[in-house]
């Protein structure tokens, strides 16, 4: 019974979170409403029993989400003063969606220690071992060759940020420490004698 | 595991290969480009050498996950030299510009580990990461030349609509796996036999070739073809008509019989309509190019339409017909690059028009020569050796009761020999415009030489050497 209404509150809160990602006016509030769904697609992920791509759905797209932040900050013209001058003005609407969050995460553990949804054709777990463990196998063991792959794709990209975007700059001038340690007193103070009403001369 | 890592030893050399000359790289800087070249193209035939299943029987390795048979050979040992000939294209070109650096070869040999895992696919989660391997060094490679306006805008072209394609296959892929419960070519082809083919399972089939097509530039997935072909730099571009074409006709050629060979009624009419389309605008869009590597652009995606008429056939000969063309139509296309790489103004800047061509037989008689044998073949027109692989795939199309389709594909190659015609015709018979610049790139003259030998008449001794390897490959798939 639990996990039926955790399923439709999870699932409802996604798509309203959703539409509301896309709908918001101001990118601030699109973000937070993103990190609404993301933890309402954790919580679904939870009542399948699959608490591990769970967590790593909370971890990594929190990441993912700061990362979204920069660019916002970044490509978007927005006036963060103005924003920060008015956090009184926020404080309420996030405040809201911290509620909701916390609500769900009691809701969630709630439904999880009642046991889990038997989802149709999702491939049986053996008694006992933890799913975290079953992902190592099939990561490790039949997909190894995929997943050594997929490695050498985020290598790909890498490589391929490097090659586009690094360029070797001539107007820097970094430090060099020995160099600078080497300098003796004798290179660099020079004894002049200016003639009186004379400038020095280099 | 043993045995699935011995069989994907080629893989395995070339990953190590680009690790280890990327390393080079990294210490030894752009001065050590051209020595990284050379040796990326002695581990690319070093991985040549040792691809299983040529002398073997090959095998499945990681549960079918990736497959080595004689197919995948056949297919790999072409992509290999592909990209073996476009590295040699490179060297030549962009040390003269300065913007050579050491990680194009390293990109060449990561892209060929990606092909190499299309073409060994036996799974759509191999087809799938194979393919973005791929396809992200090649958006790299497209705008390599980043001081160039038209190549950032090439890659950038490249890898928005890349990516979309990449979102659609995977859609594709989604509801394949979703309405048949496996990613398996083998059980696909089992839950599609077992109950006839469902909407969703047609939905997933739709998708997943849609986004194929996107990959080897069939018609109505063609757009970005000219463009990033003529933004690329043109040793990028003499890569990517070649291998990764090669790469993704096998993995569709795959995918379409081992994968969907219960659904092929279904896909016959997709695949149809394809090389139609691709033939007839790949044969009426490129009448007005001015430029030489968007006409070769629209040369490719015509080259797409005839191969995709053998993959139409759905049988034993359509699958050999298709893999001694792709042989043909590389060495033709690469060709024809390799000449277009020595377009060059006296002031050592490359030229692109088609209208530079003029007397062209006058300024450089041998040059001529190659291009016109080049562009005799491409067109099909016997004695050139472009000919026969155009007749087996007609043939293999004749056998599968598709006569109309063969009868349509001939006269669409009339259509195209127009401009490939039109190309000869400015070489030998205009007025000679300012010569090129003399080369003195002695690799590539052999290679142009040696390319003209083999679609010249006497590639046809070529055949008893290239037919049974080709129908030893393509029974593998049946």
């Amino acid at each position: 019974m639990i996990q039926a209404f955790a399923f439709y509150l999870f699932a409802a809160i996604v798509i309203a979170s959703g539409v509301m990602t896309i709908g918001a006016r101001n990118p601030v509030h699109s973000v937070l409403w993103l990190i609404l769904a993301f933890f309402n697609a954790a919580g679904l992920f939870l009542i399948l029993g699959a608490e591990f791509i769970a967590m790593l759905l909370v971890i990594v797209y929190v990441g993912a989400v700061a990362v979204l932040f920069l660019f916002v900050v970044m490509m978007l013209d927005i006036d963060f003063a103005e924003l920060r001058s008015g956090i009184a003005r926020y404080w309420p609407f996030a405040s809201i969606l911290a509620l909701i969050l916390l609500a769900e995460i009691v809701f969630a553990v709630m439904a999880w220690n009642a046991g889990t949804v038997v989802a149709a054709k999702a491939s049986p777990a053996a008694q006992g071992v933890p799913n975290i463990e079953l992902l190592g196998r099939a990561l490790y063991g039949r997909y190894l060759y995929i997943f050594e792959a997929a490695g050498l794709v985020l290598l790909v990209a890498m490589i391929g940020a490097i090659v586009l975007t690094h360029r070797r700059r001539s107007d820097l001038r970094p430090q060099n420490v020995s160099h600078q340690v080497r300098r003796r007193p004798e290179d660099a103070v020079v004894n002049m004698n200016p003639g009186v009403g004379q400038g020095v001369e280099l | 595991m043993g045995e699935s890592l011995a069989l994907t030893l080629p893989e395995i050399i070339l990953t190590v290969g680009a690790i280890a000359l990327m390393m080079v790289a990294a210490y030894g800087g752009d001065r050590s480009a051209r020595a990284i070249t050379w040796i990326a193209i002695a581990v690319l035939i070093a991985a040549a050498v040792f691809v299983p299943g040529i002398r073997d029987a090959g095998g499945v390795a990681f549960d079918g996950l990736f497959v080595a048979d004689s197919f995948a050979a056949f297919s790999k040992i072409l992509v290999y030299i592909a990209a073996a000939i476009g590295l040699v294209a490179a060297t030549g070109w962009f040390s003269r510009d300065g913007d050579y650096r050491a990680e194009y070869p390293v990109l060449i040999l990561l892209s060929s580990v990606g092909m190499g895992m299309m073409v060994s696919a036996g799974d759509l989660l191999t087809l799938y990461v194979g393919l973005e391997l791929q396809s992200l060094s090649a958006y790299v490679l497209a705008s390599f030349q980043r001081t160039d306006n038209r190549s950032a805008e090439a890659g950038l072209k490249y890898f928005v609509l890349g990516a979309l394609a990449s979102g659609i296959l995977l859609y594709g892929v989604s509801l394949l796996y979703g309405f048949t419960g496996s990613t398996l070519f083998g059980d696909i082809a089992v839950a599609l036999g077992t109950d006839g083919v469902s909407a969703g399972e047609l939905f997933g089939l739709v998708f997943v070739l849609a986004g194929i097509a996107f990959k080897v530039s069939a018609v109505p997935f063609h757009m970005w073809t000219p463009d990033v072909y003529e933004g690329a730099p043109t040793p990028v571009t003499a890569f990517f008509a070649s291998a990764p074409k090669v790469a993704a006709i096998a993995l569709l050629t795959r995918l379409a019989i081992e994968g969907m060979g219960p659904a092929t009624f279904e896909w016959r009419q997709i695949v149809i309509f394809m090389a139609l389309a691709s033939t007839i605008l790949g044969g009426v869009a490129a009448i007005g190019q001015p430029n030489i590597k968007r006409l070769l652009a629209y040369s490719s995606i015509n080259n797409v339409g005839f191969i995709l008429i053998g993959l139409a056939a759905a049988n034993r000969e359509g699958v050999a017909a298709i893999l001694f063309y792709m042989a043909v139509y590389v060495v033709m296309t690469l060709g024809s690059f390799l000449v277009v790489l020595r377009m060059r103004d006296e002031a050592d800047r490359p030229v692109e028009t088609i209208a530079s061509l003029s007397g062209l037989s006058r300024t450089r008689p041998g040059l001529a020569a190659a291009m016109a044998m080049f562009m005799f073949s491409l067109a099909g027109i016997p004695p050139l050796f472009g000919f026969w692989p155009k007749f087996l795939v007609f043939d293999a199309a004749v056998r599968a009761d598709l006569t109309w389709l063969a009868a349509v594909g001939i006269a669409t190659s009339a259509i195209s020999a127009y401009y490939y015609l039109k190309i000869i015709k400015t070489m030998y018979f205009d007025e000679p415009a300012p010569a090129y610049a003399r080369s003195h790139d002695v690799p590539q003259t052999v290679l142009i030489a040696a390319a003209a030998l083999f679609v010249s008449p006497l590639g046809y001794l070529a055949i008893p050497l290239i037919q049974p390897l080709a129908a030893n490959a393509a029974s593998a798939l049946f």
